[in-house]
């Protein structure tokens, strides 16, 4: 499990408007990347496009390559659905599944698409994928509770085991610690530096201590003005982002001038 | 005990309170001067009630502002007026079940609910009257036609409305296609029963002989109204199911008609629901097109594929313009205020199917 990204020459549009300009990226196989920058730098659409999510918006298109492992995603016999099964993501606001209980959330990436599992081996997979959510001693009890009964924290965790419950190769998050209280935001950067023994994990935060806690390398994002398209200015070891940036604008934002 | 022998002093903050019984007084004294008002001009309920909603309301502001100041007497008076609006708007309505609960339940016999109109003669009412024996005849038939050409006017139109809904909201990007089919399911939703009647008989006219009149021309007259309703309110229903849902479906590799299929419906379950419940109850007191789509029966007919049939409104209509018997009316009034009652019992259980089906399906919080 676990696959590089390369990224070369990546360009997203909305519809006529460049939102990114121009990325080029290659994100290690088992370790966590951190996107950082301001607001509306283009930095959770670029996320997006790493595993087809940003199609999902009408008018949203591509340029470019993104390889996974060497095949392009962007490949036009390439299918979507087989590109998101195994690059998985966790959003900012946790959003389990309003009509289904914990147990079934766990199950939804199999369920959903109507795969066959035997009760063992969904049991087997609910504890695997909760207890590699650091969530399993919370919510062993009550399994057949519905989800949106959890706290925020314990939601995104959920959602973090449903990612995992489909054993994807890279999991994106996109400011997956934004809604939540500093408590569940230390459960979730202890889950990711677990997770990165197994998994590809990309990060988008707004936190640069976050980012500095649990990354391995940074990639900074910035736009020049509003209407000009996002820009990737610096990626690196985040050591070195954080304490000896090359550019001018990174040592700006991380040292808190700007941003 | 030093403090018992200080003045309690009175709060700053609880000034100009009024308290609670003086409002009830104020009613009570309202109540006695409307009924001495409604005196002179000859005491009936009516103008007894008037005159003492509008003393109550005058003099209730008025103890208020001179209590409380004006802030309060002006939240008075706009309370006042937005319950008396409520009990207005109540009134019609308790008047109703009230009426069909009087006039209806005498008729309610199980005679009523498991015999047909046929063999029953002018002859037969004539006798009820002068002779006192009961009334014979009853709406079985009608009961029946309405259960069979709802079921499938049911049938024909939820799935087309909410495959259409399914189309506008998760398929179309606000194309032309979309824009028209919005466009004419607005225009839809106005027109009048009787079109949709005189459609459904002139087509089914033009395909199988004219006069061509069953329970199944009439489901199809029904349908057309009940499209419209069905597409609007589902339509609002997916709409306000999360994007957050679809995408977190989504990013686990399942396909969008899975997604739509497992996810969305299931969310908005129970709204789509109740938006075909009031479909349904919109469409189940129709009269005119069933008049001329699927004709009148006084037998009983399971078949919505041949002959004609009955339905508890066109029952009640036939009951009330041509009594069984043109000189003695009373069964026959008899008879359509307890159809009347059954109409109104079967769409309060719809309600309440609607409102069991959307706490089933709705989606569940903690407990």
């Amino acid at each position: 499990m676990s696959k590089r990204i390369d990224v070369k020459d990546l360009n997203v549009y909305y519809s006529k408007f460049l939102a990114v300009e121009d990325v080029n990226i290659s994100i290690d196989a088992r370790s966590v990347t951190a996107f950082i920058g301001p607001s509306g730098c283009g930095k959770s659409t670029f996320l997006r496009t790493l595993n087809r999510m940003h199609e999902v918006i009408p008018g949203a298109r591509v340029e470019g390559e993104v390889l996974l492992d060497g095949d392009n995603l962007y490949d036009s016999a390439v299918d979507p659905v087989t590109v998101r099964s195994q690059i998985g993501m966790v959003f900012q606001r946790p959003n389990p599944f309003p009509t289904m209980s914990i147990r079934d959330n766990v199950l939804a990436g199999v369920k959903l698409n109507n795969k066959r599992i035997s009760k063992s081996d969904a049991d087997a997979l609910v504890e695997q994928s909760l207890r590699g959510a650091n969530l399993w001693n919370e919510v062993k009890d009550r399994l057949g509770r519905p989800g949106s009964g959890l706290s925020g924290g314990q939601q995104q965790r959920l959602c973090i085991a449903r990612a995992i419950a489909v054993s994807p190769e890279v999991i994106l998050m996109d400011e997956p610690c934004s809604a939540l209280d500093p408590i569940s935001t230390l459960a979730i950067e202890d889950l990711i530096n677990e997770l990165k023994s197994e998994y590809t994990v990309v990060i988008v935060t707004h936190n640069m201590q976050q980012a500095a806690r649990v990354s391995d390398k940074t990639a900074f994002f910035n736009i020049a003005g509003t209407g000009k398209p996002g820009k990737l200015i610096e990626y690196g070891e985040t050591t070195n982002i954080f304490n000896m940036p090359t550019q001018k604008a990174t040592e700006d934002y991380v040292s808190g001038r700007f941003g | 005990m030093a403090n018992a022998t200080l003045t309690p002093r009175r709060s700053q903050l609880t000034k100009g309170r009024m308290p609670t019984y003086t409002l009830w007084v104020v009613l009570a004294a309202s109540i006695v001067v409307g009924a001495a008002l409604a005196a002179l001009v000859g005491f009936s309920l009516v103008p007894w009630a008037i005159f003492s909603a509008i003393l109550f309301i005058v003099a209730g502001t008025a103890v208020s502002a001179a209590i409380e100041g004006e802030r309060k007497a002006k939240n008075r008076l706009a309370l006042f007026l937005v319950y008396g609006a409520f009990l207005i708007a109540l009134l019609p309505l308790l008047s109703v079940i009230w009426t069909v609960l009087e006039r209806g339940v005498p008729g309610l016999t199980y005679n009523f609910l498991f015999t047909s109109m046929n063999g029953v003669t002018g002859a037969i009412d004539n006798q009820v009257v002068a002779e006192g024996t009961p009334v014979l005849g009853g709406a079985y038939h009608a009961i029946v036609g309405t259960l069979q050409i709802t079921l499938w006017a049911t049938l024909i139109s939820v799935p087309i409305g909410l495959l259409a809904a399914i189309y506008l909201v998760e398929y179309s990007t606000g194309g032309r296609l979309a824009r028209a089919i919005t466009f004419f399911v607005d225009v839809m939703t106005g027109i009048p029963s009787i079109v949709a009647g005189l459609f459904a008989a002139a087509l089914f006219g033009q395909l199988f002989g004219p006069g061509t009149r069953t329970g199944f021309v009439a489901a199809v007259a029904l349908s057309v109204l009940m499209v419209p309703v069905v597409v609007r309110s589902t339509e609002e229903m997916l709409k306000i199911v999360p994007n957050e849902l679809r995408e977190a479906a989504y990013a686990l590799g399942v396909r969008k008609w899975r997604t739509i299929t497992r996810v969305v419906i299931p969310t908005a379950i129970s709204g789509i629901a109740s938006g075909v419940t009031l479909a349904i109850a919109r469409v189940i007191g129709e009269t005119a097109p069933i008049l001329v789509t699927a004709g009148f029966a006084r037998s009983i007919n399971w078949n919505v594929f041949g002959d004609w049939m009955s339905t508890l409104p066109t029952f009640i209509y036939y009951q009330i313009l041509t009594p069984t018997s043109p000189t003695a009316t009373d069964p026959s009034t008899q008879r359509a205020w307890a159809a009347a009652l059954v109409l109104i019992i079967m769409v309060m259980l719809l309600n309440l199917a609607a409102r069991l089906i959307a706490r089933l399906f709705a989606p569940k919080t903690s407990r």
